[in-house]
């Protein structure tokens, strides 16, 4: 049962079958799966915000939606994983509280989101699979054995993507 | 001086962050003590900057069920500010709050009801209010907040929200700890006070930092 990985808020980390990997608490923030079929890697990247360059303050690649992609893609060639052959699955971009205003500020969980896709499509990775959106948190767990993400949330069944 | 790096924060800026957060705590103290017509006491409160990474662990796990009750900032300053505590703080606060007439709350049913969420509410205004009123009277700045806005979820997720405003001025996460409660029992709540970028400046200038 301990072989699975962890990653926390603005990291990421890289791991292959039989090893799992997982992120907890997930909220407006986004994790992203990539995976590569063939050698069974999977790199797993928990992103707080879109957009690098928006940021003056943007040493840690990890938080953002591009950098974060672009390192973390790195991180697993570095063990032997192929980009061509590379998949994605992603999980997360809540809005937790349900503002009457809709201010800019709120959207977050939505905009990281669409930055997430932007910067999969640009680099052609294919995007298998989704559970965005909505107002709960999610934890996740991704098996490369299987390709299988694993999305648990407070009061609702496992979702399998 | 007028640069804002959360990584970077001075002693200096570090103490007054702190002491707001001191004065703030004793506030709140003061309202809800009033409000339920008994003794109630908060110990210093303890302020920490931490990474995002570690931010959860603090709170007990990312998975924990907590409560977080979330308020925009107006007025001088944008921003928001949070108040957090896991169920069974929660359910204590509103014990005390409702008295023994009304609370139906117990630890093994996590559900609050309408009541029970309201009384939370209530308390997250209490709290927030007497935090931004000193923070007022100290800056010499009007400061509004919006009504509480409340979710129950896991830790993590609720964290995420201002750990992302923080996430926008730096890698670290600015967390005030406080304990309270009645001679029964005391509980933990955390306060996170999140200004945007140019509401910091405007805080730590007018405070003549």
């Amino acid at each position: 049962m301990d072989k699975t990985i962890k990653v926390g808020m603005a990291d990421a980390n890289v791991c292959k079958s039989p090893y799992a990997i997982t992120t907890l608490g997930l909220g407006s923030c986004v994790g992203i799966v990539l995976y590569d079929p063939v050698c069974k890697i999977a790199g797993l990247a928990h992103i707080m915000l879109p957009d690098s360059t928006k940021i003056i303050n943007n040493s840690n690649k990890y938080k953002f939606a591009d950098t974060g992609i672009d390192i973390l893609i790195r991180d697993m060639e570095n063990i032997g994983a192929s980009k061509r052959n590379l998949v994605a699955k992603i999980a997360g971009g809540a809005q937790m509280f349900s503002f009457s205003n809709n201010f800019e500020m709120m959207r977050i969980g939505e905009r990281n989101v669409i930055a997430t896709k932007d910067k999969l499509n640009k680099l052609g990775i294919r995007l298998l699979a989704e559970d965005t959106g909505a107002n709960y948190g999610r934890t996740i767990v991704f098996y490369p054995e299987t390709g299988l993400l694993h999305v648990k949330s407070v009061g609702k069944d496992l979702k399998i993507i | 001086m007028s640069d804002i790096d959360l990584n970077g924060i001075s002693n200096m800026q570090y103490d007054v962050l702190r002491e707001i957060g001191n004065i703030g705590a004793g506030n709140a103290t003061t309202a809800l003590s009033q409000m339920i017509n008994a003794k109630i006491s908060m110990e210093v409160p303890n302020v920490e900057l931490l990474e995002f990474k570690e931010l959860s662990e603090i709170v007990g796990g990312a998975e924990r069920i907590v409560i977080g009750i979330l308020f925009t900032l107006g007025g001088d300053i944008d921003g928001m500010m949070m108040f957090m505590v896991d169920q069974d703080a929660g359910g204590h606060l509103v014990n005390l709050l409702l008295g023994n007439l009304q609370s139906t709350y117990d630890k093994d049913s996590s559900e609050f009801t309408e009541m029970e969420q309201s009384a939370l509410n209530e308390i997250g205004n209490i709290i927030a209010g007497a935090y931004l009123s000193s923070l007022s009277t100290l800056t010499n700045l009007t400061i509004t907040s919006s009504i509480p806005y409340m979710a129950i979820d896991m830790a993590g997720a609720i964290l995420s929200v201002p750990a992302i405003e923080f996430g926008k001025i730096g890698d670290k996460a600015l967390l005030i700890e406080t304990e309270f409660g009645n001679i029964d029992k005391m509980v933990n709540g955390y306060f996170i006070l999140i200004p945007t970028i140019n509401s910091y400046k405007a805080i730590l200038k007018s405070l003549g930092l």
